[in-house]
């Protein structure tokens, strides 16, 4: 009772709990306040500045804003008396004579004008302020300041809760602004078009462009984002059949917030590239080259269009023939990170039941293999021990090898809350980011050298006596071994191999081991390396020897690209596995696997992504079926996988556009884009959360998993399941993952987090308090050495490329590059150096350059980056016109058999002049 | 079978294209160039981000304003973001940012006041003559609120230099001369001081001769009240801050922007260590580790001889354990509001803050903080001294202690006028300002300043003091008294003080922000609408955030209510 606070509003007798708002007591009353400047979204800050929810307080002088006062105790508060009322309805009286008229507004449904009708306030007796311009220098959003109430909403969604900092007040009194950094125009600021201001806008200053806003939608379907494996939950808004638009919804991982790409980038499935027939090569079409190049506006000149009935059946004709002729390992499928868990369970049963190898693999191959290999030698499960969010219990954040504000800007967001509550946070990459201003510690290594500054860490960590001994003794195995190990390796001599100064190592090694929760978060830079599965184990070292797991606020979190590349992976979409992470080579599993299925399967572990590639070159594999996958960009040195795709006898690819990977298809099979389709997804945080679907596929389009079981009766499975929720259903008769977790939970939870305790409990945020899921329960410290990346720079190749993703694109540009918004926001390939090294070169910012390695050579232009490092150049691999993988090196990790994306010795030329597009 | 490995094989793209890319990072970049500028001018100052304001006035001080460039490469020194920078920047009359393409302002600026003092004794007339007779191109003119020397207006500034008694001729005469420094009257050193008794109180503080406790009992005892214009009791306050757990801060509110008072100015200009042996008695008396001075800006002099004077009793020792910080404001009156003072001594944009929490529970940078005025200080060792009953058995008419009127206009000698609490306006005129200015009747006054209304010589008998005109609609304030003749129309003396509250506003709140807009608008018109005035009026009294915009209308009111003639 003690931390009640009572006291009356409007007669009744109300309590409050510590912390609750008068506004908040109200609405739980059921008496409605109006209110403006104060939004009922998640972490929005009440700021109590448009004094449109006044109400008056028995014995105070003036009148108090609802939204930001707290009761105390006997309080008597009047939200409906003359006073109150009079006044709310002259501050709206204020706020009407500066607006447009309605009819005209930018959104006559915007909360400014539903409070203005309920108060009976829709004019105004004041003369109006000038009018100030409209800005629709923005290809998203448009802002339109005559509509502006200076409620600042947008200032905290953009400084607050994006952390994104581009909005700002500036001038003061009636002058006072909404800017973009120094009163830019929006779209030449540095806005990254998360959109949050739109979607906290109360009158419609802010809104998406081209006048989306003010229709009306005919329906509104809860869903999940397909883009990174962050998982926001998003709402689409549908009118007509076609997403109108999109709002962030309250999903566990994203708190209503989105990303550009989230928000903005839902109408490549209404694209004229849209593939919605059935595709066969035609018996005329040129031989397949690796350097093909065709239309995908215009597929016919390769293909002619079929029936289902016959494409099918030419589909898997020709799969079953190699099949048949072979012993099954002739054929290979590449399923989908981008899918649904229950079409990625399908896919590789398929494979392993149907072609009868477990050659089957997926991109999570050419993103967090090696961390999963860690992972799962060191501490017996591949993903992540705590989710994203629980940094908000963390006072100490590393970033290892990780661009989060580009590849999950959503998950960023809830780091740089985390700097704001107080939080420190340490980035170690090489390549500086906007996150780097919010850093405390900025560590801008040599590329390549994660071990030795790994190790040198540790180092620090043992010799200073900071490691958590008690720790250690119960829940680990194998430090001394470590601690030997770890001798030589002291931050002098470390220092001029990862280029960091001894005492900056020293610093973060303490800070680190002393805080109290610290977590670890890493990405590509880690994992795609040959020594990436050493990168991963050195974190998980150094989180064990410090003790940093199994508690709130610490962990590790690798984080995981793709929207579904966990799901996929928990589903079995890799060769060594059945789902769940079950040995493939272990016979009692393959005895249960055998039952379930009712086929016979190969004990032997089937190839990766790189090794099937090199089994077609060497005729090994002679046939495959890639759904939703687009090797012929995402893989390393793709002049070698298109040079294997062209080599291939038949090629089935399941696609929604004419990938590049497609151009080597002999059949292609249309199927549904993410907005068509039910299905479940699993993020990076372990969270399983339902994907609705919101409109009709077009015409002859079919669903993924409907293929995948035409297929599977086509060479001779019987498979009858009506749909994924019964696909979901056998999954968990396999998956202990899923236990306490059904369908039916989903739809109504929309998210559960695996493992979960009970079907009424949450699921568990943060895992492995009490050991690990090994066999002696404890995590196993494994030492590593320094490997040198595997192509150095020398005279001919003086520099490092290095490859990644930028924020508007995603994976290889298919479904992004085909959106209109992120499209125009990054239209054309680009490739990033220091400015200084630019002025070395004699290039300058905007110039045709070329980037060349042994394995190939691309055109684009230079973009000048002041967080590249001298030496350095980095690509996107979104661009099919200059894609940066005909450079990559494909040498591999022995463990986890990744290539080095992150490393290869490469030369940067200015392109002669005569060759030269003149920048825009 | 290769594929062509040394040649570029261009291929086709799924986007369309249609725009060029960016051939840098997203909006505007650091020019290195810039970047090395800012870092020699900052040279090993820290980049905290209470400091934004202070290397604001470096770089404008240095380059005579705020270019684009030079604020990327700030807020990328200070690992602010541009928008953070840019916010505070153009909040503060002083700065003047200018953006990439723009005209930089003339090297040199003169600043004419406006506010009522000085426009009663022809500040427009003289605004347009130097106006007209100076080359825009080497002199920028303004106009500018208050800078707090109202017994000697009209008043200018040039650059830092201020010319009292203004004419076209004496302002164009130092602008020729370059008279650009800040004038330094003589005033009562460190060594003065303390030879005549200075520093005992303190020191008897410092090493335990003097106990806290009585201190804070003598301070409740003389009733010496906020002389900032709240009127809380001082030792009260000292009380409230104590008992709140450390750390603990003072923050001393030198922001005198009230137009009409000038005494905070007045005194320390005259003896500067006794209001700083006050503050430190003061931060003994509430164990505060540090002390802020934030002093407006339009006092450069004094800022020149508080950070002298502060470095001398810091070389004596005097100041142990107690930082001292001397900050500028930079031209905003809502600093004077004691949370907006804060926000801008934390280098942000002077909004003030809601309430609760009260600053004394959470205040500069969340810590519990006292905040006192400059002349409340100024009384603490004359009252420990000369004990409480000196004080508070000052007064006359029921006032209690003594008060320092600010008194400008139409008087024969205006001026800080030291006379017991409770006096009368008529009393004040007779007795301190040797009557009405040679052909001038008494018609109307100020009590405090812009904000505490405006009352007819007919209500002239008021003791002035803290709770005696409130049933008028006013305040006393800050004392600030400015006395208006027969040949003052009310009706654009209110419009001058609405214009003032209109530029003042710090725009947070809609009643204030567009309620002191829309009233200029409506005062403008030929024929004023009573009634939506009147209606605007409450509204901004009972729902604006801080007394800038719950006082705002006072002025307005009561001309409306006594002075119907000035009207039509």
């Amino acid at each position: 009772m003690s931390d009640k606070i009572n006291f009356t509003l409007d007669d009744k007798a109300l309590e409050a709990s510590a912390g609750e708002t008068i506004w908040q007591c109200a609405e739980r009353a059921g008496i409605e306040i109006p209110h403006l400047c104060y939004s009922k979204a998640p972490d929005y800050r009440a700021d109590g500045n448009c004094r449109v929810c006044m109400v008056e307080i028995e014995g105070e002088r003036v009148l108090a804003a609802s939204c930001i006062r707290q009761p105390s105790e006997g309080m008597v508060i009047n939200s409906a008396n003359e006073r109150a009322t009079t006044a709310r309805k002259m501050v709206m009286e204020l706020l009407v004579a500066d607006q447009p008229p309605r009819e005209s507004s930018h959104d006559p449904n915007s909360e400014l004008w539903h409070w203005a009708e309920q108060m009976g306030q829709t004019e105004s007796r004041f003369p109006a302020r000038q009018t100030p311009t409209a800005d629709n220098s923005h290809t998203a959003m448009a802002v339109n300041l005559d509509a502006c109430i200076h409620c600042t909403r947008c200032v905290r969604a953009c400084r607050e809760v994006q952390v994104n900092d581009v909005i700002g007040m500036a001038g003061r009194g009636a002058n006072n602004k909404i800017i973009f950094d120094f009163d830019d125009a929006m779209g030449d600021s540095s806005c990254v078009a998360c959109g949050e201001c739109v979607q906290a806008c109360p009158t419609g200053a802010l809104m998406p462009a081209g006048g989306v806003g003010k229709i009306q939608a005919d329906e509104q379907v809860a869903s999940v984002c397909p883009y990174c494996g962050v998982g926001c939950q998003l709402t689409f808004n549908v009118k007509d059949n076609k997403i109108l638009s999109v709002e962030g919804r309250d999903g566990p991982a994203n708190s209503e917030r989105l990303c550009v790409k989230g928000r903005f980038g839902f109408d490549y499935i209404n694209h004229s590239h849209r593939l919605t027939k059935p595709l066969i090569r035609r018996d005329d079409a040129p031989p397949k080259t690796g350097d093909m190049d065709i239309d995908p506006a215009n597929p016919l000149t390769h293909f002619r269009e079929a029936s289902w009935e016959e494409a099918l059946d030419v589909a898997a004709a020709g799969l079953k023939k190699i099949r048949d002729g072979a012993d099954g390992k002739a054929l290979a499928g590449f399923g989908s990170a981008k899918g649904s868990n229950e079409e990625a369970y399908l896919f590789q049963k398929l494979v392993r039941a149907g072609f009868g190898s477990n050659n089957v693999d997926h991109c999570t191959r050419l993103c967090h293999a090696s961390s999963v290999a860690a992972l799962l030698e060191t501490i017996g499960s591949g993903a992540v021990t705590a989710s994203f969010n629980e940094a908000r219990n963390s006072d100490v954040i590393i970033v290892i090898g990780a661009h989060p504000t580009s590849n999950h800007p959503v998950a960023a967001t809830f780091l740089k809350n985390a700097v704001k509550r107080g939080a420190q946070l340490v980035i170690i990459d090489p390549r500086g980011s906007s996150l780097s201003r919010h850093a405390s510690h900025s560590l801008q290594f040599t590329p390549g050298r994660d071990v030795a500054l790994l190790n040198a860490m540790m180092h620090v960590i043992v010799s200073e006596d900071l490691y958590d001994k008690e720790y250690i003794l119960s829940h680990t195995e194998g430090f001394e071994q470590l601690r030997d190990h770890l001798k030589n390796f002291t931050p002098e001599e470390m220092a001029p191999i990862c280029g960091i100064e001894p005492d900056k190592l020293r610093e973060v090694a303490r800070l680190y081991a002393n805080a109290d929760a610290a977590i670890i978060f890493w990405g590509m830079g880690v994992s795609q390396h040959i020594h990436g599965t050493d990168n991963a184990r050195c974190l998980i070292s150094l989180a064990l020897m410090s003790g940093q797991t199994g508690r709130p606020g610490t962990g590790l979190h690798p984080l995981r690209g793709q929207n579904n590349v966990q799901g996929a992976s928990d589903a079995g979409l890799i060769p060594m596995f059945y789902p769940n992470y079950q040995s493939v080579s272990d016979s009692a599993i393959q005895n249960d696997f055998e039952k379930l299925w009712n086929a016979q399967l190969d004990p032997e572990r089937g190839l990766t992504v790189v090794e099937i590639m090199d089994a077609v070159h060497s005729g090994d594999i002679r046939g495959m079926y890639i759904m939703g996958e687009n090797p012929a960009m995402s893989d390393p040195n793709t002049n070698h996988v298109r040079e294997a795709f062209a080599k291939l006898e038949h090629l089935v690819v399941q696609e929604i556009f004419l990938t590049e990977t497609a151009f080597f298809a002999d059949v292609i099979l249309p199927a549904t884009a993410w907005p068509e389709k039910d299905g479940t997804v699993t993020n990076t945080n372990r969270q399983i959360q339902m994907g609705r679907k919101a409109v009709d596929a077009p015409d002859g389009v079919m669903p993924d998993w409907w293929i995948i079981q035409q297929l599977a009766q086509r060479i001779g499975l019987d498979w009858n399941y009506a749909h994924p929720s019964d696909v979901f259903a056998e999954m968990k008769q396999c998956m202990s993952s899923f236990d306490n977790i059904s369908w039916a939970r989903l739809e109504s939870e929309s998210a559960v987090t695996y493992p979960c305790d009970s079907e009424t409990a949450p699921g568990n945020d943060v895992l492995f308090s009490d050991g690990f899921p090994t066999p002696s329960r404890r995590g196993k410290f494994v030492p590593a050495d320094i490997i040198p990346p595997d192509e150095m720079p020398d005279a001919e190749y003086p520099m490092v490329l290095s490859t990644g993703r930028q924020l508007e694109h995603w994976h290889t540009g298919a479904m992004t590059r085909r959106s209109q918004i992120l499209d125009n926001l990054e239209p054309e390939a680009v490739a990033h150096l220091a400015p200084n090294e630019m002025a070395r070169l004699g290039i300058k910012p905007g110039d045709a350059i070329e980037v060349a390695t042994r394995r190939g050579r691309i055109a684009l232009k230079a973009r000048a980056d002041t967080g590249i490092p001298k030496g350095v150049v980095f690509v996107p691999f979104c661009y099919a016109e200059a894609s940066a993988n005909m450079l990559t090196n494909p040498a591999l990790d022995p463990v986890g058999k990744i290539p080095e994306f992150k490393y290869c010795a490469a030369k940067v030329e200015k392109q002669q002049a005569q060759q030269q597009n003149k920048p825009l | 079978m290769t594929v062509a490995k040394k040649a570029v094989r261009k291929f086709g793209h799924p986007g369309k294209g249609r725009r060029g890319a960016r051939y840098e990072g997203k909006g505007r970049q650091v020019n290195g160039e810039a970047l090395g500028e800012i870092q020699a001018l900052l040279g090993d100052r820290p980049r905290r981000r209470d400091l934004l304001i202070e290397h604001l006035h470096l770089i404008q001080d240095s380059h005579g304003h705020l270019s684009a460039r030079h604020l990327a490469a700030l807020a990328h020194d200070m690992k602010l973001s541009m928008a953070e920078v840019y916010e505070v920047a153009t909040f503060y009359a002083h700065f003047d940012v200018v953006a990439e393409g723009d005209k930089a302002p003339a090297p040199l600026t003169i600043r004419v006041c406006d506010s009522l003092s000085c426009e009663m004794q022809g500040a427009e007339a003289l605004y347009d003559a130097v106006s007209k007779r100076l080359d825009s191109c080497v002199v920028r003119i303004v106009r500018a609120p208050c800078m707090g020397r109202c017994e000697c207006a009209p008043v200018a500034e040039i650059g830092h230099h201020h010319i009292t008694n203004a004419t076209p001729e004496s302002v164009l005469a130092a602008a020729d001369d370059g008279q650009t420094e800040p004038l330094i009257p003589p005033y009562v050193g460190f060594d003065e001081y303390e030879k005549n008794g200075g520093y005992h109180v303190l020191r008897a503080c410092l090493n335990g001769d003097r106990d806290i406790e009585e201190i804070i009992a003598t301070m409740e005892a003389s009733e010496l009240r906020g002389l900032g214009g709240a009127g809380f009791p001082t030792g009260r306050k000292w009380s409230f801050v104590r008992a709140e757990s450390g750390p603990r801060l003072l923050a001393v509110n030198g922001d005198e922007g009230e137009p009409g008072t000038f005494k905070d100015r007045y005194y320390m200009e005259r003896d500067p260590h006794r209001f700083l042996e006050g503050m430190l008695i003061a931060a003994r008396a509430v164990e505060a580790e540090e002390c802020f001075i934030y002093l407006r800006d339009e006092y450069p002099g004094l800022h020149h001889v508080l950070a002298d004077e502060i470095s001398k009793l810091e070389a004596a020792g005097l100041s142990e354990g107690t930082k001292i910080t001397l900050r500028r404001g930079a031209g905003a009156y809502i600093c004077g509001e004691e949370s907006a003072m804060l926000e801008s001594l934390e280098g942000k944009r002077g909004e003030p803050r809601h309430k609760p929490p009260f600053p004394s529970q959470v205040g500069l940078f969340g810590r519990p903080t006292l905040i006192n005025n400059v002349e409340t200080l100024y009384w603490v060792r004359d009252i420990i001294e000369r004990g409480a009953e000196w004080f508070a058995g000052e007064g006359r008419n029921g006032g209690k202690g003594l008060r320092s009127y600010s008194v400008s206009g139409r008087v024969c000698e205006p001026g800080v006028k030291l006379a017991p609490a409770g006096i009368t306006v008529k009393e004040l005129i007779q007795e301190y300002c040797g009557g009405m200015a040679e052909g001038h009747e008494f018609k109307a006054y100020l009590p405090g300043g812009a904000s505490g209304g405006i009352l007819p010589a007919s209500k002239g008998d008021i003791p002035l003091d803290f709770g005696t005109l409130e049933k008028e609609g006013c305040f006393i304030g800050s004392a600030a008294v400015i006395i208006l003749s027969d040949q003052d129309n009310m009706r654009d003396a209110a419009l001058n003080l609405m214009r003032f509250f209109e530029y003042e506003s710090c725009g947070q709140c809609t009643p204030c922000r567009a309620g002191t807009e829309k009233a200029v608008k409506l005062m403008s018109a030929p024929n004023w609408d009573h009634s939506l005035l009147q209606d605007l009026s409450k509204t901004m009294m009972d729902a604006s955030i801080c007394g800038l915009g719950q006082a705002a209308p006072n002025p307005l009111l009561t001309v409306l209510k006594h002075f119907p003639e000035d009207l039509t």
